[in-house]
């Protein structure tokens, strides 16, 4: 009996030997390429190729750069981004918001099909469509200048206009757990639509509210494609677009300068996931996959 | 199943629209209408028809909404449908309208702008009105050209090409001009040298150069004669086709080309509806086909190999550091979600610099290590491993977070009752786990699946495609997946936009799309969904 109870005790030693060595390994697949540029960041050098995985004198020389490099108007684009992502998320919380309302609580002619319809257009990729967005967003700048081609208005009401499909039925999805008891009897009481919405649907919705706008920014955050296609002027652009561009030009001779201004950029939404991981996990799983 | 069984939110709706509150939205209402009715004016007089309508069905929409009672609900999604009419649908049908259009390089422009662009080429007539003339030449190389028809009047004109005005009056003490010979042409002008026969007939320049009026412009044809210029081409509007004046060919208009007999084309062509051609050239000509099946065939592989991987990953660190007798869980979670904190872009473009074959780490590694040197950017098979590398890292923590959910909810009794029967750990895995797994996050596989077979960023920022196909008449690489494809056929320069035939690729794309996005709808019964407590 003991032989056997010390072999059960050694076959756990080795299954958690075994689980460990692989976790390390793993960790070391997932965070090589963060602590790689965290040290290209703080490397002098400023080159791809004599980079090391442990800089000799290491000084924020690169970040400095940042600020100064006329070319690369770096915190421009930063502040763009930010502003841009934050009134799309907010424009489309507003519309969605609403909109999901009416689907959850009215029963109409049509909303059934409308319903479909929002949900197998929004399979259309946005990026497919994007000669029509350049064409729409320059036909319309035509006639109001500020809502065109090149600027932060345009790109807020094509990134809201967008996104509307998957919000809608996520915000739905979540009101339609309300039971419509509470609004029935509200509406016994004499209050209005309005009032059942603002007094005692939305404070229930603030989780969908969360995840829907964490998604919402991340997502926006994270476009380049559509924001290149129609901000065409370099101090307009997005964080985003500028370091998509830098690479694309002679990007080992600058890898450092590249490595500050990718390491500030991830940091914001770095920051929203460490927060609110909680949050996050539940919307994922909820059906929509990070973009 | 719809409005009639629920009376009770109708008739408090129709309360708020009473009372004081209907005067005020009426005006404000119309107020807005009027707005949105004069933007799409200016719409049409620019003529963007589409988008005017666009916006005469959005005007619509909202007074009906809020100002017919019965319609309440509408009040609620007006802003928000216009939005979505405008950014979703309306791209869709443009797209779609694009698609059976030759939109693209020579094919850019209305009707009536290549008419007249094709009108405008002219021709110097080798008989006809001729002029005799003379030449000055300024010392910047500028020309007047004098010039007497047969009857003898006389004029003196200037480059078309400069500004200012056509014709200058021959007036002995104005604008320099001298004494005139007993032709009338003066003998000198100032800042001018007058050019005789010889140096006349050595100037290169100068039968090159157009004077006078645009309207009708005026060339040297010989040393003797100068003579104006004619139309090339003479259109009839009745039978819609050009006419070269010189050779008498016809050009009959094929679908927004103006063709003659033997082939040969005018430029340029017209923006025209093509009918079934985009989706015709699709499936014959072997040069776009040819880099279409590599594609296409990489798109799946890529898209089931990147959900293979993230999936088998991810789930295979929530079964092995799933037990809860594991310590040290929570910071083990912590750091293998890193990639999931960073944007995408941000991190696809620092695997791009650590995959440089030259100066990245992992070469030099491997260098270090075996030395070998893969050649990840120029060598297919080498491109799409890397990616498919790239991709898991980004995509195992998402399956981590879901797999992990899933499996706390398959309940535990299951497992005791296998164990009671003898089964091994993996008869359990394969019996148990795995199947209720499936069934459970199934929707979510096929919606990873659709994000991987559409996942521009990734193939866009590492590779951008690459490395070409040698043999495509396209822009096409041996990593480019449909979506990049296409975005490289509308926008590549070099080779030419072809917005007409990307646009009918889209399409087909959105076909199959649709299809898989059907299938998942089916399996999370989102349709079913849509019907609930009505």
């Amino acid at each position: 009996m003991p032989k056997h109870q010390s072999s059960i005790k050694r076959s756990r030693t080795v299954g958690l030997v075994w689980r460990w060595v692989l976790a390390a390994f793993l960790i070391l697949f997932s965070i090589f390429p963060v602590l790689w540029i965290i040290s290209a960041a703080i490397n002098p050098v400023n080159d791809l190729a004599s980079q090391q995985l442990i800089p000799a004198n290491a000084n924020l020389d690169n970040f400095r750069q940042l600020v100064s490099n006329p070319i690369f108007p770096f915190f421009t684009w930063l502040k763009n981004s930010l502003i841009i992502s934050t009134l799309s998320t907010l424009l489309t919380l507003s519309l969605t918001t609403l909109a999901a309302f009416a689907f959850s609580r009215f029963r109409f002619k049509g909303r059934q099909s409308l319903l479909k319809a929002i949900l197998l257009v929004q399979s259309f990729p946005n990026l497919l469509a994007i000669v029509a967005l350049f064409t729409i967003s320059k036909q319309i700048g035509d006639v109001i200048p500020w809502l065109g081609l090149n600027t932060h208005a345009g790109l807020i009401l094509v990134y809201s206009g967008g996104a509307m499909g998957m919000n809608i039925w996520l915000m739905k999805g979540y009101m339609d757990t309300i039971p419509r008891d509470i609004d029935e009897s509200a509406h016994v009481d004499g209050a209005t639509d309005w009032q059942v919405f603002s007094k005692l649907i939305l404070p229930l919705l603030r989780p969908i509210l969360v995840v829907i706008s964490i998604l919402s920014f991340i997502g926006t955050y994270g476009e380049f494609i559509i924001a290149r296609t129609l901000l065409t002027q370099r101090e307009m652009q997005t964080v985003m677009v500028g370091l998509q561009i830098f690479t694309a030009g002679q990007y080992t001779k600058n890898w450092g300068v590249f490595a500050a201004g990718a390491l500030i950029a991830a940091l914001p939404i770095m920051i929203i996931y460490l927060i609110l991981q909680d949050q996050i996990v539940g919307g994922l799983t909820q059906g929509s996959v990070k973009g | 199943m719809d409005a009639n069984t629920t009376p009770t939110t109708g008739e408090y709706a129709k309360k708020t629209i009473k009372g004081a509150g209907n005067l005020l939205t009426f005006l404000i209402i119309l107020i807005v209408d009027i707005a949105l009715g004069f933007f799409a004016f200016k719409l049409f007089s620019f003529g963007y028809t589409p988008l005017g309508i666009c916006f005469v069905i959005i005007i619509l929409m909202i007074s009906v909404a809020f100002l017919v009672p019965k319609a309440y609900m509408f009040k609620w999604m007006a802003v928000g449908l216009s939005a979505w009419l405008l950014f979703s649908i309306f791209p869709i049908i443009y797209t779609i309208y694009n698609a059976f259009t030759n939109y693209g390089d020579g094919h850019l422009i209305s009707q009536a702008q290549a008419i007249d662009q094709i009108q405008a080429q002219t021709y110097l007539p080798e008989t006809g009105k001729a002029y005799e003339w003379v030449a000055y030449r300024s010392d910047t190389n500028e020309y007047l050209l004098w010039l007497r028809d047969s009857e003898g009047g006389t004029k003196l004109v200037t480059q078309v090409d400069v500004e200012g005005d056509a014709e200058i009056p021959i007036v002995t003490g104005e604008n320099g001009i001298g004494e005139l010979d007993e032709e009338g042409a003066p003998v000198t002008i100032e800042g001018y040298t007058r050019l005789n026969r010889i140096l006349a007939s050595t100037d290169k320049n100068l039968t090159n150069i157009k004077f006078g009026d645009p309207e009708n412009t005026i060339q040297v044809r010989s040393p003797s004669e100068a003579a104006e210029l004619l139309p090339l081409y003479a259109y009839d509007p009745e039978t819609n086709t050009f006419t070269n004046e010189l050779d008498g060919t016809v050009y009959f208009d094929e679908k927004g080309t103006y063709t003659a007999r033997n082939g040969q084309r005018l430029i340029p062509g017209y923006t025209a509806v093509v009918g079934m051609d985009n989706f015709v050239q699709f499936i014959n000509s072997p040069g776009l086909r040819g880099p279409l099946v590599t594609i296409v065939v990489w798109n799946f592989i890529f898209a089931a190999g990147s959900l293979f991987l993230t999936f088998s990953v991810g789930l295979l660190i929530s079964i092995i550091y799933g037990d809860p007798k594991f310590k040290g869980k929570k910071i083990l979670r912590s750091l293998l979600l890193i990639p999931y904190t960073i944007p995408s872009l941000i991190t696809i473009l620092i695997w791009r610099g650590m995959f440089n074959p030259d100066l990245g780490i992992i070469n030099r590694m491997l260098e270090t290590a075996f030395n070998i040197s893969p050649r990840w950017f120029t060598q297919p098979w080498l491109a799409r491993m890397a990616l498919l590398v790239v991709n898991t890292w980004l995509g195992y923590p998402y399956w981590m977070l879901v797999t992990s959910g899933a499996l706390q909810s398959i309940p535990s009794d299951i497992y005791e009752a296998a164990e009671i029967d003898g089964a091994s750990g993996f008869q359990k895995f394969w019996g148990i786990t795995l199947p209720l797994l499936l069934v459970s996050v199934g929707p979510l596989m096929i919606s990873s699946f659709i994000f991987n077979f559409n996942n521009f960023n990734l193939i866009y920022a590492f590779i951008n495609g690459g490395p070409p196909i040698p043999t495509a008449t396209t822009q096409a690489g041996y990593t480019d997946i449909i979506i990049s494809y296409v975005y490289n056929l509308a926008f590549a320069s070099g080779r030419g936009v072809q917005y007409g035939y990307a646009s009918a690729i889209s399409l087909v794309l959105f076909l199959l799309i649709a299809v898989m996005s059907l299938l998942q709808f089916r399996f999370t019964n989102m349709w079913e969904e849509v019907g609930e407590n009505a």
